[in-house]
């Protein structure tokens, strides 16, 4: 089916974006824009969630250029989930920001580089060709680089020109990957590429561009390459190393499910078996540095790399039942790692300190941040009924049933320490001798703490309701089980 | 001539990857210039080095040039233009701040 309002997601973003820059001056016009701009967009993505339930698969042919020959927007239940979340998401987090983020910033294009940063996220993840998919990357990982050197902190330049340039030699990789596929197959449309490596067959060297492809989305992912991934996540301020925390790695993430499931599924004996043992000692390094540090931020920060290395066990067994815990668990990381990092952010606000140790007696100066950080523990641990629950299972039922029992292990033992991680962090600081006196006491602002339970409210209705979303969920791990239904949505003509 | 191209490749990606190893933040950005117009030549090669005909299907018999490597090309040098400036702003930056352009003494301690 062909659509046009499957291109608002990435449009819609840039021109406002652009009218924003010439706006500098008027914060609170930049506010009000932003925000109806991201909700317009939710609303969209919801509009066109729907549609693929009754439609089937949405396409776009630009310039009207028929697949494979011109480049394509198609959106799945898959992606549509990923661009609802990520757009939910950046709401609120740009809530957050009102109230925390500061004049400097916001006169300093803040709101113009959010909105280009979220088109090349909904743009990665609407894209039907890889090398476009190479572009949206690019504009994603462009706003993402001015993001962090933002406010140019000294430690902020510092991980920054790491950031950068890890970022540009992945993306050189992509390149290679993406000319040595051409150079082979003659085509760049996922579909297409799909059906040739089909009728070819997977040969080695196909096998060795798919891996290829592999190190290029596990950089980007931080799949066991997330060296780079502490370090920058934990220096730019709290809203934005929200939306990175809960955005970036999921599109790397995004790539690897659909290259692996749609592209390269043929010699899951080579390509998936690495990927479970990258996913394997992602999950071991992520809890050794969730346990290792006092730093909060850093705490956090390896949270993200242990729930990467949770999400690709699932793509490692491959059964239908793991995709689907997968993408459950995607949704509820979305939600539950910005609510973290926003948390984190407002801890090290109110106290001005970033060791566990250095905090402490938190609820009793501000009760229901408290009881919020219990609610992210409980989550992220997945404790019914909040969201990580119904994943975990999942993905513990799929792993179960193609008899990898090691990731499951590891997968459950990294809750465990998940838990542990952050119950450290609550028992230490949120509990105890308090150590701010009443008239020291900084107030918690309104807008910090609305966010917060915004996404509080996510993770729970997200446990609660997961009923709500299953029949989404189980219509993109169809898709993503059957690479049929996407390359007949695409190759199979104008219905 | 594609082997030919192939070798230049390969020494400019030989070259690019010594940049990048060194301590020098200049020396690594003019490596990741380099390593681009590596990757871009590659592209190009592996799409066929042909002379050939336009590339209208039903205009020409045969061999014609398969002009989407150029798309692509040029998609990607407007990019590596755009980092690599942006890369080169944020080095002077943290030049004019931190005062160093040694890349060992960018690593950072945890007491800031």
């Amino acid at each position: 089916m062909m659509n046009n309002i499957i291109v608002l997601p990435l449009i819609i973003p840039i021109m406002v974006g652009v009218i924003l820059v010439f706006l500098r001056p008027y914060v609170k016009t930049q506010r009000v824009i932003s925000l109806v701009t991201l909700l317009g967009m939710v609303g969209i993505s919801l509009y066109i969630l729907n549609k693929i339930q009754t439609e089937g698969i949405l396409r776009l042919d630009f310039g009207g250029w028929e697949p494979p020959f011109g480049i394509l927007f198609v959106a799945d239940s898959f992606a549509m989930l990923f661009v609802l979340t990520a757009n939910i998401v950046t709401a609120i987090c740009l809530i957050y920001a009102f109230s925390s983020i500061g004049e400097s910033y916001e006169k300093m294009f803040f709101y113009p580089f959010v909105l280009f940063l979220i088109a090349g996220v909904n743009g990665s993840f609407l894209t039907g060709d890889l090398f476009n998919l190479f572009v949206c990357f690019e504009v994603m990982l462009l706003a993402s680089y001015v993001l962090v050197t933002l406010g140019g902190k000294k430690a902020q330049l510092r991980e920054s020109i790491k950031y950068v340039v890890i970022n540009i030699l992945s993306s050189w990789f992509f390149l290679v990957a993406l000319a040595y596929l051409y150079g082979s197959l003659g085509t760049l449309n996922m579909a297409h590429l799909s059906e040739r490596v089909a009728e070819a067959g997977q040969g080695p060297l196909l096998t060795t561009i798919s891996i290829l492809f592999l190190i290029v989305f596990s950089l980007k992912a931080g799949l066991l390459l997330f060296f780079w991934l502490p370090g920058s996540y934990s220096v730019p301020p709290t809203a934005i190393a929200a939306l990175f925390g809960a955005l970036l790695t999921k599109v790397g993430i995004y790539a690897l499910f659909r290259t692996f499931t749609l592209i390269f599924y043929h010699e899951p004996s080579i390509t998936h078996t690495l990927i479970g043992i990258m996913a394997g000692a992602t999950l071991v390094l992520g809890c050794i540095g969730a346990i290792a540090y006092k730093d909060v931020r850093l705490i956090a920060s390896y949270n993200v790399v242990i729930a990467v290395g949770f999400i690709l066990v699932g793509l490692a067994v491959a059964t239908e039942v793991s995709l689907e815990g997968s993408i459950y668990y995607v949704i509820h990381d979305m939600v539950a790692k910005a609510m973290l990092f926003l948390i984190v952010g407002t801890m090290i606000a109110l106290t001005g300190k970033t060791k566990i140790n250095e905090i402490s007696g938190l609820i009793r100066n501000y009760p229901l941040f408290g009881w919020m950080v219990f609610v992210v523990t409980c989550s992220l641990a997945g404790i019914p009924p909040l969201s990580g629950f119904v994943g975990k299972v999942l993905v513990g039922q799929g792993a179960i049933e193609s008899g990898s029992y090691i990731l499951l292990a590891l997968a459950f033992m990294s809750s465990i320490v998940v838990l542990y991680s952050l119950l450290r962090i609550f028992l230490n600081s949120i509990f105890g001798e308090t150590i701010i006196s009443v008239e020291d006491e900084v107030p918690l602002k309104k807008g910090m703490i609305i966010s917060i339970v915004l996404l509080a409210i996510g993770t729970v209705s997200l446990g609660l309701g997961a009923e709500f979303i299953s029949g989404y969920v189980s219509d993109a791990a169809h898709t993503l089980f059957n690479p049929s239904v996407y390359i007949e949505a695409v190759l199979g003509g104008n219905k | 001539m594609e082997t030919l191209i192939i070798l230049l490749i390969g020494i400019l990606v030989a070259v690019a990857t010594y940049l990048i190893l060194s301590r020098n933040i200049i020396r690594v950005i003019l490596g990741t210039a380099v390593l681009s117009h590596a990757v871009h030549l590659l592209i190009l090669t592996l799409g066929g080095l042909k002379k050939g005909n336009v590339p209208l299907l039903t205009e020409a018999d045969a061999p014609y040039t398969d002009a989407l490597p150029q798309a692509l090309i040029l998609t990607a040098i407007v990019i590596s233009f755009a980092v690599t400036a942006f890369i080169l702003v944020l080095a002077y930056r943290a030049y004019q701040d931190i005062g160093t352009d040694d890349l060992d003494a960018l690593r950072g301690t945890n007491d800031e």
